[in-house]
C-alpha cells in the first residue's frame, strides 16, 4: 500500500459490509416475509431493495425482514421507518415499485402515496 | 461487493470450536443454500465472543439476537423462523436475552453490560480472516497516522502519557520500555510479541490473536517505527493452533496489501513479521527465556540486566510486549493518550481482559475498566457461583499469584491493589473457587505445575519448589507435622528472594497466600487429619447413611471386600480396610453413601 | 518400536524442511517442530541428520529436544489422549477423569498402552476453560465431562 488514500478507499468499501453490525440510526425498511409474503413475491422485492440501496450507496438504510404484517391479501408489503417520521406502509409491491420507493421516498423524501396502504383503502 | 440484509456471526474461537461451531457453520451453509438465502444472508466466522460457557454462540444482526448453546439441529429452525420469516426463536436465545416478551440485544445482556472493550473491540464482530473487515473498523489507520504525521519520539510520548502498563503480568510502563529500546544503540533492532500465554486458565491473548490478529500486527509495525526496528517476531505457544493459523493468514494479507514489507504507505519505512512457535515450555513466557527460544535454544532465563531493551535477540536491542498490550496501541494512537488515561484508576489506566473460569456461572472472557471491583466481576458479570454454593476465593495471577477472599471482594481491581492483597494481576486468569475446593490442594496443584515447569537452571527454584511440593503432598495425605508449616514458609521466602527469574520468584506465592488466608485449613489437615472441603482423598472417609436399603450392590462393587451387612439391612464400611476408591458411592442407587 | 517411522520418505520430507529454513535465523525450533510432525518423534537418527545439515552440535539439539515437552524421543500411540489439567479443569474435577482413563485404557500418565493404541498425557491449559473439564483425543475435543463419560469416549476409538 503506497498511500493513505488507498487505505481510506478500502475502508469505505469494506465499511458497507460490516456496518450492519454496528449500533445505527437512519432508515429501516422492513419486508413482510412470512409464507404469505414470500408466495406473493416478497423475495424479488427484497432483492430489488438491496440492489438499489447498494447501487446508490445508501449507508444509513437498513433492510430487514419480518413475519406476517397481517394484511395478507395486500402482500407483498413493505414498511418504511424514517427517523422522525411516521411509518409508511406500501402494499402490493413488486421489484419496479420497490425501486421507485427507494428513489423517491428514501432518497428524495417524497412518499409515493399511490402505493401506500392509505391509497389502496380509498 | 454484495450487500446483505442480515449477518449471522458464528464464534470460531477455541471454546466454541471445541463445542462444535464448525459443524454449525456448515449446517447454516446448507440451510441458506436450501432456502436460497445465500445472496441475502452473510455467514461470518468470528473470534471469541467471550461468553464461552454459553457456546457455541451465534449472533444474528441487525437485531443483535444472541443465540447460545446452539446445536446442529437448531440451525434449521433459526434459518426457517428467524432468517426467512423474521421471527426470533426465543427459546434458543441466551437465557438473559429474553425478558418477558422483550428480546434484548446482545449488548444489553448482563455479561456484556458492564464491560468496556478496547483490546477485544473487534473480537466477535469482524471476520478475523478478512483484512477488509479490520480496515473497515479503522484498521491500519493508526499505522498510517504514525508513519505520516508523527515522529518516533511523539509516538513514544503518546504511549507514555496514556499510562499503559504491560498486560502480561508485571505491569511495567509500556512507554518507558519503548523509550529504552529507542535510546539503545544498535544497527539492528527487533520488536517481539509474547504470545506464550502459559498460565493455566488464561486465554486472553489467544482470543485476541484468534479474533483480531491484525490489531497485533498493526501495533507491532507501529512499535517498529517508534523504536527503529524493521523486523518483528511473534512467539506463539504451539497449543494454540487456531491462533497460529489466523495470525499467519493475517500476515499474508497484510503483506499482500503492502501493510507489511517495504516502503509502507510510501514513507520509506520497512517492516516484516515472522511467527515462531513454542514447543510446550511454560518458562518461555519469561522474556529472556522467550528470546532464547526464538534463537533456537533451550528456553532458559538469564539474569537481568542487561535487559532485552539493550541486549535481546541475537544480542540486539529488542522490544518485547505481550499480545494484549499491543492490542491497545492502535486505539491509543487514534483516540489519543488522554482518552485512554481517562479510563481506569490513578495508577492503572485503561481496561484489562480477564478469563473467568472455575466455579462460576458465566465462564468466559471479559474486558473491564481498571477499578471495577471483584464483586462486580464475579457476581454481576460472572453471574455468581453455580448450584447455590458459597464463594470461597478467587485466584488471580496463575501460578505466580494468590487467592483473594470474600472480605476483599470490594477491592477495585488494579495492579497495585492486587499486589497489596498478596496476589497479582498476572496475565488475567481468574479462577473462582467455592466451598468444595480445598485450598491446600490448590496450593499443591500450583506447586506441582511449577516443579514440572521449572527449567532447572537455578537451585532455589529447581530444588526448593520440589521440597515444597513434597511437604504439601505429605499434608494432603494426612501425614503432615506441625513443623511443616514453618518449613514451608521458610522455603517460600528463600525461593522468592534467591531465584533467578520471575517464575521462581513468584512460585511460592500460591502457598504464601493460602497460608495467609486459610491457615485454619492447613491446620485442620495437620492436626486433625481432616480436609474441611472434602477434597483430599486420603483424608476422607466413606460412610453409609440411613438411606441404605440393603441392596448389596456396594458390597459387590467393593474391590477389597470391606463392606458388610445383610440383605435389606443397613450396611457398613470397615474404615481400616477401605482404600477410598469410591466404587461403592458410584454404584449406590439410593445416594446413601457419603464421603467426608 | 511398533512402527517404523524412519522411512526414506520421511527423511526426504525432512530434507525439504531443512532447505526451507536453512537461511532463517534461529532455524532449529521450526525444523524440530516440523520434524516432530513428520516422524511423530525426534529419535537420535533424526537429530543426527538435522545436526549435520544445520551445522549445530548434536549435544545442543538433544538439549533442546529434551527441554520442550512437545518434542519426544519415542513415538506416541495411535490416539493421543490429552486431559487438560489447567486450573479451571482441575477445580472441576479433571483428576478423577484422568485416573479413570488410566484404569480403563491400561495406560499410565505420560505413557503408552501396551497395544500401542492410546497414549495418555496431562496437558497444560488448552484454553477451553468454558467447557471444563476437557479432554482431547487427537483432534477431537470432549468437554463438560463427568467421570462416567470416559468408557463411552474410549469405546469410540
Amino acid at each position: 500500500m503506497k498511500s493513505l488514500e488507498e487505505l481510506a478507499k478500502i475502508r469505505e468499501e469494506a465499511l458497507k459490509k460490516v456496518d450492519l453490525r454496528k449500533e445505527r440510526k437512519g432508515t429501516r425498511i422492513v419486508v413482510g416475509m412470512a409464507t404469505c409474503g414470500i408466495s406473493a413475491g416478497a423475495r424479488p422485492v427484497l432483492t430489488a431493495l438491496l440492489e438499489e440501496v447498494q447501487k446508490r450507496n445508501l449507508s444509513d438504510v437498513e433492510i430487514t425482514q419480518t413475519g406476517c404484517i397481517g394484511v395478507c391479501r395486500l402482500e407483498p408489503i413493505i414498511e418504511v421507518y424514517k427517523e422522525g417520521d411516521d411509518k409508511v406502509t406500501y402494499v402490493e409491491m413488486n421489484a419496479e415499485k420497490a425501486k421507485r420507493v427507494i428513489a423517491e421516498h428514501i432518497v428524495n423524501g417524497r412518499v409515493v402515496s399511490e402505493y401506500t396502504i392509505g391509497a389502496y383503502e380509498k | 461487493m454484495e450487500l446483505y440484509r442480515s449477518h449471522v456471526l458464528i464464534c470460531g474461537g477455541t471454546g466454541c470450536t471445541s463445542s462444535g461451531s464448525v459443524k454449525i457453520l456448515e449446517k447454516f451453509e446448507q440451510e441458506l443454500e436450501k432456502h436460497d438465502l445465500t445472496k441475502e444472508v452473510k455467514l461470518v466466522k468470528t473470534g471469541c465472543f467471550g461468553l464461552c460457557e454459553a457456546g457455541p454462540i451465534v449472533i444474528v444482526y441487525p437485531e443483535g439476537a444472541f443465540y447460545s448453546q446452539i446445536k446442529v439441529e437448531d440451525v434449521e429452525k433459526i434459518t426457517e423462523e428467524h432468517l426467512l420469516k423474521g421471527r426470533i426463536v426465543k427459546e434458543l436465545l441466551y437465557k438473559e436475552a429474553v425478558e418477558g416478551d422483550q428480546v434484548k440485544s446482545v449488548n444489553e445482556v448482563g455479561f456484556y453490560k458492564k464491560q468496556q472493550r478496547v483490546a477485544l473491540r473487534n473480537c466477535g464482530v469482524i471476520n478475523p480472516e478478512n483484512i477488509d473487515e479490520y480496515i473497515a473498523m479503522d484498521g491500519y489507520r493508526a499505522l498510517g497516522k504514525v508513519l505520516t504525521e508523527m515522529t518516533p519520539e511523539e509516538v513514544i510520548d503518546t504511549i507514555k502519557k496514556s499510562g499503559l502498563r504491560g498486560r502480561g503480568g508485571g505491569g511495567f510502563p509500556t512507554g518507558l520500555k519503548w523509550e529504552f529500546t529507542y535510546r539503545a544503540k544498535g544497527d539492528q533492532k527487533y520488536v517481539a510479541c509474547n504470545a506464550d500465554e502459559g498460565d493455566p486458565g488464561a486465554f486472553m491473548d489467544r482470543s485476541v490473536l484468534e479474533g483480531d490478529p491484525h490489531a497485533v500486527i498493526e501495533a507491532m509495525a507501529i512499535a517498529g517505527y517508534a523504536v527503529g526496528a524493521n523486523q518483528g517476531y511473534v512467539y506463539v505457544r504451539a497449543e494454540y493452533p487456531i491462533a497460529v493459523k489466523r495470525l499467519q493468514i493475517a500476515i499474508e494479507q497484510a503483506k499482500k496489501y503492502g501493510l507489511l514489507g517495504k516502503d509502507i504507505f510510501g514513507t520509506g519505512f520497512d517492516f516484516d513479521l515472522e511467527v515462531r512457535l513454542g514447543a510446550g515450555a511454560f518458562v518461555c513466557g519469561e522474556e529472556t527465556a522467550l528470546l532464547q527460544s526464538i534463537e533456537g535454544k533451550r528456553g532458559m532465563p538469564r539474569p537481568r540486566p542487561p535487559f532485552p531493551a539493550n541486549k535481546g535477540l541475537w544480542d540486539k536491542p529488542t522490544l518485547l510486549n505481550n499480545v494484549e498490550t499491543y492490542a491497545n496501541i492502535p486505539q491509543i494512537i487514534l483516540k489519543g493518550a488522554d482518552w485512554f488515561a481517562g479510563i481506569g484508576t490513578e495508577k492503572s489506566k485503561g481496561t484489562k481482559v480477564f478469563a473467568l473460569g472455575g466455579k462460576i456461572n458465566n465462564t468466559g472472557l471479559l474486558e473491564i475498566p481498571m477499578g471495577t471491583t471483584l464483586r462486580e466481576v464475579i457476581f454481576e458479570i460472572g453471574g455468581g457461583i453455580p448450584n447455590g454454593k458459597k464463594f470461597k476465593a478467587v485466584q488471580t495471577g496463575g501460578p505466580s499469584g494468590g487467592c483473594i477472599t470474600a472480605e476483599h471482594l470490594d477491592t477495585p481491581i488494579d495492579y497495585d491493589n492486587l499486589i497489596a492483597l498478596g496476589s497479582m494481576m498476572g496475565s488475567g486468569g481468574m479462577i473462582v473457587m467455592d466451598e468444595d475446593n480445598c485450598m491446600v490442594d490448590i496450593a499443591r496443584f500450583f506447586l506441582d505445575f511449577t516443579v514440572d515447569e521449572s527449567c532447572g537452571k537455578c537451585t532455589p527454584c529447581r530444588e526448593g519448589t520440589k521440597r515444597m511440593l513434597e511437604i504439601l503432598e505429605k499434608i494432603t495425605e494426612g501425614k503432615g507435622e506441625p513443623a511443616d508449616l514453618e518449613k514451608l514458609e521458610n522455603l517460600a521466602y528463600t525461593i522468592k528472594s534467591a531465584s533467578l527469574c520471575g517464575l521462581g520468584q513468584t512460585a511460592p506465592n500460591p502457598v504464601l497466600s493460602t497460608l495467609q488466608y486459610f491457615r485454619d485449613e492447613y491446620e485442620a489437615h495437620v492436626y486433625d487429619k481432616k480436609c474441611p472441603a472434602g477434597a483430599c482423598q486420603s483424608l476422607l472417609q466413606y460412610f453409609i447413611t440411613e438411606a441404605c436399603k440393603g441392596c448389596t450392590l456396594c458390597a459387590k462393587a467393593c474391590p477389597v471386600g470391606c463392606i458388610s451387612g445383610e440383605t435389606k439391612k443397613l450396611h457398613s464400611i470397615d474404615q481400616d480396610a477401605c482404600i477410598k476408591c469410591g466404587a461403592c458411592m458410584e454404584k449406590c442407587p439410593f445416594n446413601a453413601i457419603i464421603k467426608k | 518400536m511398533a512402527k517404523n517411522i524412519l522411512t526414506k520418505e520421511n527423511f526426504e520430507k525432512l530434507d525439504q524442511v531443512i532447505k526451507k529454513y536453512k537461511d532463517t535465523k534461529g532455524a532449529l525450533m521450526p525444523v524440530l517442530t516440523e520434524g516432530q510432525k513428520i516422524f511423530g518423534a525426534l529419535p537420535l537418527e533424526v537429530q543426527k541428520v538435522i545436526s549435520e545439515k544445520l551445522n549445530i552440535p548434536m549435544a545442543e539439539i538433544y538439549g533442546v529436544v529434551t527441554f520442550y515437552s512437545q518434542f519426544s524421543l519415542e513415538p506416541k500411540g495411535d490416539y493421543l489422549i490429552g486431559v487438560c489439567l489447567g486450573t479451571a479443569c482441575y477445580v472441576k474435577g479433571a483428576q478423577a477423569i484422568i485416573d479413570r482413563i488410566s484404569k480403563e485404557a491400561n495406560v499410565e500418565v505420560g505413557g503408552t498402552s501396551p497395544d500401542g493404541k492410546f497414549s495418555l498425557e496431562a496437558t497444560r491449559c488448552i484454553g477451553a476453560c468454558g467447557l471444563a473439564p476437557v479432554l482431547t483425543v487427537n483432534e477431537d475435543v470432549y468437554g463438560r465431562l463427568v467421570e462416567s463419560d470416559v468408557p463411552g469416549i474410549l469405546a469410540k476409538y
